[in-house]
């Protein structure tokens, strides 16, 4: 039952927008729907989507939000908020009064995010956001219901497509280059590396460049090859292409988590602190709070991080540099010039690595330790947590791709390898190699065009 | 320039779009455990679990797979400050972290929940065995008893119907007073006269032989317990007769379990017993089969029990014994309706067993089958082979 009226969480709102303006957030027009808890699953598996396609993977999502509620286990219960302008965020119904007043000054500070940081400014329009999403899922589902089609047709390159969703272009408003760009470039490397500038030079070795070489260059930018070069049909094309979009969408989002959740963490800090809650509000103020923002044993809890590092921010540069590093960072480079010495310790941070089958601690927090603890840390947020892995070649001959994991000590995980390989395989209808090391010995792992898997040393 | 914020009440009128998801999800997940079913059913205990015990299946969720990083990647985490370097604090086999699952990307924690009768469902639907339906019921009549089915009029003086001739008397005096005429009533006299039975007035009880179903089977699980037979073929044998034991128990009503335990000499044993204790020396597999014919001469009368008799062993039989064994075999194929032996066998080379070749080569029965299993996986198209010759049988 509902322990409040729509008319005292508007004049809360009011009180809390007042607060937003004085503080000079920017944020979005603000919009909050009011809706039940099962609702509320049905937002967090689609992403607070309105209209979102039918995946089974989104059923699977509601049951695990659903489980993981059960145990108590998600950091602010039922807070959902989305990039889009208008800015949409979902307010349980059964939440005490207490805990939407909470949720929403929680929301503004992510609203305030969406709208300046710079990979969200770059990366999405927010403006079209529901649209586009709508639009997604109006194109999927008439591919369900198209005779010649159907929905285990569709599934099959949905799935596919979200295993390789993540193999994209991960530098947020990179420009692609076209074709004719990308040959001035490499020619002009070409002419830089062999010009004889004085007699003293020898006459370099270096061959003309393949000007037909597919891909020009290595490109991460997997789905995006297999656009280009692959033999796809036409729907089979659009739906992979949906789900590239809908990625380039979330990537801003997983290159921000901690950020994003510290600056929304600091956010209701600083504004449930100016509201004068009554005594007993207040009270559950600070128990919420604290229970939100604590340190996950073992792990790492981004409100909590993002939080205490947004905080020292304040306190070392004064309030214009919290509003700038809003606007200019993303997780890896907030955490590499913020996360400091003595931050480390005050989170008793330390960094463990696996030897056998047991979790060793490597560092801890202190003067030798810190450095390589924020290190990784930096090295394994957002998109640096998706394997490096770039298109090298393609066969002439018989399309087989050459794909190379750029190890940098992190090996791939091969199970889920082998099953991506397939996935891959799917879609790319030809013969796969995967150049990667496994137990420091470089290995090439084969997916024939019948999706059998082998491996060999290379 | 500020706007407010728009307070906007949703109502999904019941209306809940994730189902269709969340249906295929769980198929998804059903046809999952479909697939490894041999391998959920082997890892329970055999025998008194009811069937409308839920187990907990990890499911470790459907895998969305993608290229992620393996478990040599190395992680950050939050400790309370006394850590040290080198300190072990988790390993692959517990779960190492005590905050909340859902940080572990990849790892899916929740557990399907399911019954075993659901399980068995799901194995058997998978193992194509139409009949079952149909036949639910395997009944034997036993026909020693007589059920009283109306009346009639004739009929031997001992099912005399007194109650019945008695009523029928009356009708006929009613019948009588209504005929009667007025004139006639004013004789008092003859109102008083008694009112004798008479021929037509009885009534003896018509019986009928009455045919009895039973819906009783006994599984007789005869394992050879020998040194040979070690605790991985137990394991085999041990998950065949759970399988065996719920298939016989979807289609009687009544069922029974009993375990013969053998070596040179044959006992009954607890379930317990059968599968944890060990003996050592040789084997007399007759000796198995002869406790199992005594044991359905004493309590299991063919008559009005199905049963269902299967022996497991390595093989490995003493020579002297084997003429008996295939004699004891053919006389409880006599009186079983399959009889089974199983050849449990580890390793890639399996040499046929001399037993087991007597046992091909003697035995012609139509509910006699000969299984090899070497391991886990083997055990469901085992179960299959035995099932369906009961199935021939049934056509």
């Amino acid at each position: 039952m509902m322990d409040y009226t729509v008319r005292e969480l508007e004049k809360w709102n009011n009180k809390i927008e007042d607060i937003v303006e004085e503080e000079g957030l920017d944020c979005y027009p603000q919009e909050f729907e009011i809706c039940s808890y099962e609702d509320m699953l049905c937002y967090e598996a689609y992403m607070g989507m309105p209209s979102h396609y039918p995946h089974w993977s989104y059923g699977k999502a509601y049951e695990r939000k659903k489980t993981l509620y059960k145990y108590n286990v998600e950091g602010l219960p039922y807070e959902m908020v989305i990039n889009s302008n208008p800015c949409i965020a979902y307010l349980m119904r059964d939440n005490t009064l207490f805990l939407q007043i909470f949720t929403m000054a929680h929301v503004y500070g992510h609203n305030d995010f969406f709208k300046n940081n710079r990979l969200f400014v770059e990366g999405t329009r927010a403006e079209t956001a529901i649209e586009m999403f709508k639009n997604h899922a109006d194109r999927i589902r008439a591919y369900i219901q198209d005779p010649g089609l159907g929905y285990e047709q569709v599934e099959r390159v949905l799935d596919a497509a979200h295993a390789l969703r993540f193999q994209t272009t991960r530098v947020v408003g990179s420009k692609k280059l076209t074709h004719e760009q990308q040959k001035q470039k490499i020619l002009d490397k070409y002419y830089e590396d062999t010009k004889v500038v004085s007699c003293l030079d020898k006459k370099k070795n270096i061959a003309f460049p393949d000007l037909n070489q597919i891909p020009l260059e290595p490109t991460e930018d997997i789905t995006g090859f297999i656009l280009e070069y692959g033999k796809l049909e036409d729907w089979e094309a659009d739906i992979l292409r949906i789900v590239m979009e809908e990625t380039q969408y979330f990537i801003p989002q997983i290159e921000t988590k901690i950020m994003n959740e510290g600056w929304a963490s600091y956010w209701h800090y600083r504004i449930l602190n100016k509201l004068e809650l009554p005594q007993h509000l207040h009270m559950e103020f600070l128990n919420r709070h604290n229970q939100v923002v604590r340190p996950f044993k073992g792990s790492i809890n981004p409100y909590y991080m993002g939080f205490k590092i947004f905080q020292d921010i304040e306190k070392r540069f004064g309030i214009a540099r919290i509003f700038e590093t809003r606007k200019l960072e993303r997780d890896e480079s907030f955490i590499r010039r913020y996360l400091t010495e003595e931050l480390c310790r005050e989170m008793n941070l330390y960094e463990y690595h696996k030897r056998g089958s047991d979790y060793v601690i490597k560092e801890i927090s202190d003067e030798e330790g810190w450095m390589n603890i924020r290190n990784t840390i930096a090295n394994n947020v957002g998109m640096s947590s998706v394997p490096y892995i770039r298109v090298m070649d393609v066969s002439p001959r018989d399309r087989t791709l050459l794909l190379i994991h750029e190890y940098d000590g992190r090996e791939l995980d091969l199970t889920y390898a082998y099953a991506t390989l397939k996935y891959l395989a799917e879609l790319w209808k030809a013969k796969i190699l995967l150049r990667t090391v496994v137990d420091n010995v470089r290995k090439l792992i084969i997916c024939d065009e019948n999706k059998k898997i082998s491996m060999n040393g290379a | 320039m500020r706007t407010i914020a728009i307070f906007r009440e949703y109502d999904s009128r019941g209306y809940d779009r994730s189902t269709e998801d969340r249906r295929r999800h769980r198929q998804l997940v059903e046809d999952a455990i479909k697939k490894n079913i041999g391998n959920i059913i082997a890892e329970e205990s055999i025998i008194g679990q009811s069937k409308d015990k839920i187990i907990k299946i990890p499911i470790r969720g459907l895998k969305e797979y993608q290229f992620i990083y393996g478990k040599n990647k190395p992680g950050v985490g939050s400790g309370d400050g006394s850590e040290k370097r080198g300190d072990r604090i988790g390993s692959d086999e517990v779960d190492r972290t005590e905050g909340p699952a859902g940080n572990h990307e990849g790892e899916d924690i929740y557990e399907t929940e399911i019954t075993i009768e659901e399980l068995i469902n799901y194995l058997f639907e998978d193992l194509d065995l139409p009949f079952m339906q149909r036949k639910k019921f395997h009944e034997i009549e036993s026909e020693h008893s007589y059920k009283r089915l109306g009346y009639q009029k004739r009929g031997i003086p001992p099912r005399l119907a007194k109650k019945r001739a008695v009523i029928e008397k009356i009708k006929r005096k009613q019948q009588y007073y209504r005929g009667v005429t007025e004139e006639q009533l004013q004789d008092g006299e003859k109102q008083k006269e008694r009112f004798p039975f008479k021929e037509e007035d009885l009534r003896y009880f018509h019986l009928k032989k009455d045919v009895k179903r039973e819906s009783n089977a006994v599984v007789i699980c005869i394992m050879d317990t020998s040194g040979s037979m070690d605790i991985t073929k137990k394991y085999l044998a041990r998950s065949f007769y759970f399988l065996l034991y719920q298939f016989v128990r979807l289609r009687y009503v009544n069922v029974e379990i009993a375990f013969i335990a053998h070596s040179t000499v044959a006992k009954e044993v607890s379930e317990d017993e059968f599968f944890h204790k060990g003996e050592s020396g040789g084997t007399y597999i007759s000796s198995g089969y002869a406790k199992a014919l005594e044991l359905i001469e004493n309590r299991y009368n063919p008559v009005i029990w199905n049963i269902y008799a299967f022996h497991c062993s390595d093989g490995d039989n003493w020579v002297e014994d084997n003429e008996k064994a295939v004699e004891l075999a053919k006389k409880l194929c006599e009186v079983c309706n399959l009889f089974g032996y199983g050849e449990i066998t580890l390793g890639y080379y399996t040499p046929i067993s001399t037993i087991r070749a007597e046992f091909i080569d003697k035995i012609h029965y139509p509910n006699f089958s000969v299984v090899t299993m070497t391991k886990k996986e083997d055990i469901i198209p085992a179960l299959k082979k035995l099932l369906d010759k009961d199935k021939e049988l049934q056509e």
